[in-house]
């Protein structure tokens, strides 16, 4: 525990899924996130685990459908691009109930775009993003610190709930440096409880199967409502955010990742000059911090978000206010980054108005 | 006294299966139950059904099954059989399956050698969604996509996916069966035993492709569907071994018990 180390963002998080207990990694590469199968290739044979560079990201995802379905904590991280021939297999995996962990470094979209960090995938991991009705667990992490340490939350929520669960970074926190101190003892994936609906050998027990599909009239619709009784659990359960200064804050800024921590740093330069800006950091994506924006709406009527995207985090803000104060959005998008200066003249232009 | 001379295998449940008559997938599904029940593996066996007809295989063998998105089977076999090396890991795929949809999948799990069985039921159709052409749908063969008969210049030419799989290094066992007489059932029983077997010794990479009928989709008769087979099938899909190989073969190996500890 106590040691502290110097760690590039994406390499964190590989070394926190490996802490975490992570045994099976399969992916493809992509830029921002090539350290991430860089590292593990070397590390998880030190552990007795498998890495897999797979001929795609849609093979990469399969195999992970399959090494879940045997019990393994895995894993899979990828960008934009990548991200998006997952979802094929993600909507498999969460109408099959299975606990996943994967990590998308965002970058510039739509198509090709740019490897720039960006926030762009916002709506794809929030919404489920593949077809059918389904939710991710999706933890936002803001710093190198995060990066390492949330792997381990996503694994305990996945198995808790049985559901697929992700980190949505970008580019600019996987490249860059910071000191980082794992808040968690190592995970020996052998002393976790048994998996009773693990695939293995059948010795002794009824024969298991999993699936997404149930062609009978009406029990798709019952399996699905199933999940959806699991998703309302983690909606009261397991949100997560910091407040900054929100107790006298005349407006509030929501913002996420990177932009949150821009969003910080015009705090600080707006408090010196006496204007009451507070923040709203959403740390969970989905299930969304929307009772604590929606309680702060009741006081602060003037409300920013501040996101590298074209106004999608927004959207949710403004679900959660309904109507109670307005909701500005300071958007940039496909590599675009704000900064504290920038969105600090935002701030003062929405308080005059 | 009476004498059983023929019983339900248990390397299959007792749900009945639904297929058309004539059908292959059924004849095909007994052949795979009764290897694994005379091998002692069922319990052991991890069996992945396709999208296709056989979608409900994962109701039919009587051992842990999973259904994963169409044409995804060897990827999800990999995932499979690298964290449970200590189990026998099958999938169960048709053409459109394997040979289109999830060729990239098949091609590399096949030439990284993974220790896996392919059963490949090819019937030259998309026999789920209503008799459209397959990557293996033999040319001027009517389709519902290709009404006037597969044409070259439109709809290029079929896969011999035995032949391509046979020029890549890894595979181990690679043959091509049918199953539209009693002789050829047996020799398709023989080539699943050695295919599983192949995997049982740890030798790699095993792949056995069987031409079946699809009478309700050819439009035809059960008995035509037979003559299909013979008459126009295998003189395009030439029956046979297309690979062995003696001893084992240096390809990715899992060791079986570093990552079952860690699982
Ligand atoms: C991504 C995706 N595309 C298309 C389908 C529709 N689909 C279901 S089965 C099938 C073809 C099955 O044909 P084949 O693999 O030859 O098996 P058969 O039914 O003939 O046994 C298709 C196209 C699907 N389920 N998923
Ligand atoms: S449509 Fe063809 S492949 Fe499907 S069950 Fe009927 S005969 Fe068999």
């Amino acid at each position: 525990m106590d040691e502290k180390l110097l760690m590039k963002g994406n390499e964190a998080l590989a070394e926190g899924a490996v802490r975490a207990g992570c045994r099976f990694f399969s992916g493809y590469p992509i830029t921002p996130q090539n350290e991430v199968p860089e590292y593990l290739s070397w590390r998880l044979p030190e552990v007795g685990g498998t890495f897999i560079q797979a001929e795609s990201e849609v093979a990469a995802i399969n195999m992970l459908y399959g090494a879940s379905a045997c019990g393994a904590r895995v894993m899979t991280s990828s960008s934009g691009p990548g991200i998006s021939l997952k979802q094929e297999g993600i909507s498999y995996i969460s109408g099959a109930n299975l606990p996943i962990f994967y990590a998308n470094v965002m970058r510039g979209g739509p198509g090709l775009g740019n490897i720039a960090p960006s926030q762009g995938d916002y709506f794809q991991a929030t919404r489920g993003g593949g077809h059918g009705d389904y939710r991710v667990i999706v933890y936002a992490p803001n710093s190198v610190s995060e990066m390492g340490n949330f792997p381990k939350r996503c694994y305990d929520l996945a198995e808790k709930y049985r559901i697929a669960t992700m980190v949505l970074t970008d580019g600019l926190l996987g490249q860059m440096m910071e000191p980082i101190e794992f808040d968690f003892e190592p995970v020996d994936p052998a002393k976790l409880p048994e998996k009773d609906w693990a695939l293995g050998n059948a010795e002794g027990r009824e024969r298991r199967v999993i699936r997404s599909y149930d062609l009978r009239p009406g029990y798709l619709e019952k399996m699905t409502l199933k999940l959806a009784e699991k998703y309302k659990e983690i909606e009261e359960k397991e949100v997560k955010f910091e407040a900054v200064q929100v107790e006298d804050a005349e407006i509030l800024l929501v913002a996420y990742g990177t932009s949150s921590r821009i969003s910080k740093s015009a705090l600080m330069l707006g408090r010196k000059e006496g204007i009451k800006i507070g923040l709203l950091r959403p740390i969970t994506l989905w299930p969304f911090p929307s009772k604590i924006i929606s309680d702060l709406s009741e006081r602060i009527k003037k409300i920013l978000t501040v996101e590298m995207s074209l106004g999608q985090l927004v959207e949710d803000v403004k679900l959660a206010v309904e109507g109670k104060a307005k909701v500005y959005l300071h958007g940039r998008p496909s590599g675009g980054i704000p900064t504290g200066e920038e969105v600090l003249e935002v701030i003062k232009k929405i308080m005059k108005s | 006294m009476e004498k059983k001379v023929f019983e339900r295998t248990k390397g299959l449940t007792e749900i009945l299966m639904r297929y058309c008559p004539g059908c292959g997938h059924g004849v095909v599904h007994r052949l795979v139950g009764e290897v694994m029940e005379e091998l002692g593996i069922t319990n052991r066996t991890i069996g992945i059904a396709p999208v296709g007809c056989s979608v409900f295989a994962d109701e039919y063998f009587n051992c842990d099954m999973i259904q994963p998105a169409h044409g995804r089977g060897p990827a999800v076999a990999t995932g499979i059989k690298r964290v449970r090396p200590d189990c026998i890991v099958f999938s169960y795929q048709g053409d459109g399956d394997l040979a289109s949809i999830g060729m990239a999948e098949t091609i590399h799990a096949a030439a990284r050698g993974e220790r896996i069985t392919i059963i490949f039921v090819n019937n030259a159709i998309y026999g789920m969604t209503g008799g459209q052409m397959a990557p293996t749908t033999l040319l001027g063969m009517k389709s519902t996509t290709t009404p006037f008969g597969r044409d070259p210049r439109v709809a290029g030419y079929p896969i011999k996916v035995c032949e391509l799989l046979a020029t890549l290094e890894a595979p181990a066992y690679l043959a091509r069966v049918s199953v539209h007489k009693p002789a050829n059932v047996l020799k398709a029983k023989k080539a699943i035993k050695k295919a599983f077997q192949v995997q049982m010794n740890d030798q790699g990479f095993s792949l056995v492709e069987i031409l079946s009928q699809c009478p309700t989709d050819w439009f035809v008769t059960p008995l035509q569907g037979i003559d299909f087979v013979e008459k126009m099938m295998i003189p395009f899909f030439p029956l046979g071994e297309y690979k062995t190989i003696e001893g084992k073969k240096e390809t990715v190996k899992p060791e079986p018990k570093k990552v079952l500890e860690t699982v």
